[in-house]
């Protein structure tokens, strides 16, 4: 069954449009790439699959698990289970990783009918997610991403991601910035959490991560369209001969 | 609009005299010539509450001392968990519990009694603070009418008609281990007008706290004035936190001055906490007279409906090496209004200072209206000062970041705007306090604090 089905989406920000006509299915269990050069629209998707203000849909529709998506809060589809690493995670000074993660697990729990977890059922589930990313205890203790170096909010993106455990995550170039072994140990994190329950979508520029992952299916988005589909050949291909016969291809028709 | 008073202070003088002690009286032939010349503070165009208005209603003022029924355990408790006070109760601006004197020669209680007992000291420190003249250190001031700049009728009305208030006095070299706490209550049925005083003496090394609590419980209603002067003399190498909090109503209005003397060596935190206010003018002035002595001066505001709270502050530093750190933060909503109007003075021969003022405003509505003036006027050489002023709104892509994580956008902004607090708050150095100040204020900007309901007044 269809978890998501993007129809003819349109959309921009500040008057400008950026998504032309994007269409795309997304079935429970499956793992989507999609790629395409700098402004291509890639992470206005991620936005507006997300619900940021910032960006308005001018025509098309979204159904996630059969729903409109477009009149949920983004709050509503967090507990609905979608879930955004964020390219550039926020800083939020004052506010600590414990007290963030408490308030948003309670709220998600509230709104799946389940009571508040305890004080200690949360440090213990805390401890076990953490491990999942290698994030040390001293990040937990401090204000949400707040000089955390550039590896240490991606990790603490995918600890979140674990914390929430969503249906649908959406990895906005997760892979950027970060060395080798925190490649690793965060495409790790994303593998362990893969089921036949839930599906992923991947936005990168750079092969490793994909190797890691394994989609199923790539797309290149190019113009606020997704201008080709295909399989993990299609990202191989990308890879060695890069964006310009994709462009060529699209421009001359 | 001070003449209505004077007219009321000579009518009235034998009646005033007749309750309070000679060292309160002799000030009061002095505190009237200087109404009459100065009259009150007029408006400026960068504050919102115009103390010359206020005072311009007809208040009834307690002269005959008629003591307002009142009994403690039926009245209220203000619960600071796991902090273990000395609690004193100031109702209206009457202390109406019993005035305590140790074996080590700490004083507090009654300042009526204090300058009954002990006349000399009591007249060595009374009004040398609030009464001060002397004009400003100031080159632009110069050749302008300088009194304008403290609130010297509003000193010379509340000495007028003090007949009591309360005092902390510690000699030389002791500690007082417990904090001490001053709940001070309005409590009228019709207009009333409290000259609050406090006198706070602290000898070379002494060390103390203090905690002072504003309420008001509103009876009928009307509209309750609290004039309060406070003078603080800390003595070379002593240690002072003075912390007043107030959880006022709408119908509260609040005129105080807080004037601050720092020996070498000193060590004094003033905060200034306004969790709920009508209209309210805090003055704080601290004098750094003697070298190394260190400041700290905090202070937040929350504010929504149409209150106004207005902070003016004056740092002088007047000896080498002294340090001064100065936070304040406002959190507006709706229709509040406020000023923060902080000037930091480095006078000649006042090397090697060390001065910080800091004033954030978070405004979460377009209605709200803040003035920030932050000033820093040095003539000294050798020194590190710095001043910031910024107002903004809540961060749009923090609250979005929170709620793609399943965080309700109001508790989102809630966790922001209390974040925005953290930072004054931890700069308290009672630790039961700071919790107790974190727990107001998350309830404050939950609207669970409407007047004084956490310190559970029985009606």
């Amino acid at each position: 069954m269809s978890l998501l089905e993007i129809r003819n989406l349109h959309a921009s920000a500040s008057g400008k449009e950026i998504l032309r006509g994007i269409n795309l299915t997304i079935n429970t269990g499956e793992v989507h790439a999609i790629m395409g050069p700098n402004g291509a629209g890639k992470s206005t998707l991620s936005a507006i699959l997300t619900g940021n203000p910032q960006y308005e849909v001018t025509q098309g529709e979204i159904l996630y698990k059969g729903r409109n998506l477009l009149e949920m809060k983004p709050e509503e589809r967090a507990w609905e289970g979608i879930f955004l690493s964020f390219q550039y995670p926020i800083e939020i000074p004052g506010v600590s990783m414990v007290n963030f993660m408490r308030t948003a697990v309670n709220a998600q729990r509230e709104y799946r009918g389940l009571p508040a977890l305890t004080a200690t059922e949360f440090l213990r589930l805390m401890r076990e997610k953490r491990a999942v990313v290698q994030l040390d205890n001293k990040l937990a203790n401090r204000s949400v991403n707040e000089g955390f170096s550039g590896g240490e909010k991606k990790r603490n993106e995918i600890f979140q991601m674990a914390m929430l455990e969503p249906t649908l995550s959406i990895l906005d170039e997760t892979d950027s910035g970060l060395d080798v072994d925190a490649l690793r140990i965060v495409s790790d994190g994303v593998n362990r959490l893969k089921s036949a329950e839930r599906s992923t979508i991947v936005i990168t520029h750079y092969q490793k991560l994909l190797e890691y992952v394994q989609p199923q299916f790539v797309h290149i988005v190019y113009r606020g369209r997704i201008v080709k589909s295909g399989g993990p050949e299609l990202g191989d291909r990308i890879f060695t001969e890069g964006f310009d016969w994709v462009k060529q291809e699209f421009d001359a028709s | 609009m001070s003449s209505q008073y004077l007219d009321l202070y000579r009518t009235q003088r034998a009646l005033i005299d007749e309750h309070a002690a000679p060292v309160l009286n002799a000030q009061r032939e002095a505190a009237a010539e200087v109404l009459q010349r100065v009259g009150l503070s007029r408006p400026k165009d960068y504050t919102h509450v115009d103390p010359e208005a206020l005072l311009a209603a007809d208040y009834s003022i307690n002269l005959a001392r008629y003591v307002v029924p009142t009994d403690h355990n039926d009245l209220f408790t203000c619960a600071v968990p796991e902090l273990s006070t000395s609690v004193h109760y100031l109702v209206n601006e009457q202390l109406v519990s019993h005035t305590r004197e140790g074996a080590d020669g700490v004083f507090s209680g009654s300042l009526r009694e204090f300058a009954l007992r002990y006349p000399d000291v009591a007249a060595r420190y009374y009004n040398r603070l609030a009464m001060n003249e002397e004009p400003p250190y100031d080159v632009r001031s110069q050749g302008t009418n300088v009194t304008a700049h403290r609130p010297l009728g509003e000193a010379a009305l509340n000495t007028l008609f003090c007949q009591d208030g309360f005092v902390l006095y510690v000699p030389e070299g002791v500690t007082v281990e417990r904090p001490i706490q001053l709940i001070s209550l309005l409590r009228a049925v019709e207009d009333f007008m409290a000259c609050q005083r406090i006198l706070i003496i602290l000898g070379e090394g002494a060390k103390a706290s203090v905690l002072v609590c504003d309420h008001a419980s509103q009876l009928r209603a009307c509209t309750l004035l609290s004039l309060q002067v406070t003078e603080i003399f800390a003595g070379a190498y002593s240690t002072l936190d003075f912390y007043e909090l107030e959880e006022h109503h709408a119908d509260c209005r609040r005129l105080s001055s807080v004037y601050v003397e720092q020996q070498e060596g000193s060590n004094v935190a003033v905060g200034q906490y306004a969790l709920t206010a009508g209209q309210t003018r805090n003055r704080v002035y601290i004098d750094l007279c003697g070298h190394d002595a260190n400041t700290r001066l905090y202070g937040l505001c929350i504010a929504d409906r149409t209150q106004k709270v207005d902070n003016i502050t004056y740092i002088r530093h007047r000896a080498p090496k002294c340090q001064s750190d100065e936070l304040f933060k406002y959190v507006l909503d709706e229709e509040a209004c406020g000023s923060f109007v902080g000037r930091i003075l480095v006078q000649e021969g006042a090397d090697k200072t060390d001065a910080h003022q800091t004033d954030r405003n978070l405004i979460l509505t377009p209605q709200c209206h803040i003035v920030a003036r932050p000033e820093l006027e040095i003539y000294a050489d050798d020194v590190k000062c710095s001043h910031g002023a910024t107002t903004g709104q809540l961060d749009p892509a923090a609250l979005f970041y929170m709620r793609t994580r399943g965080i309700p956008e109001a508790e989102a902004r809630l966790l922001l705007m209390f974040a925005f607090m953290g930072d004054v708050i931890d700069g308290i150095r009672i630790e039961p306090l700071r919790d107790r100040l974190k727990h107001l204020v998350e309830k404050r900007f939950r609207g669970e604090l409407d007047q004084c309901r956490t310190c559970a007044i029985k009606k």
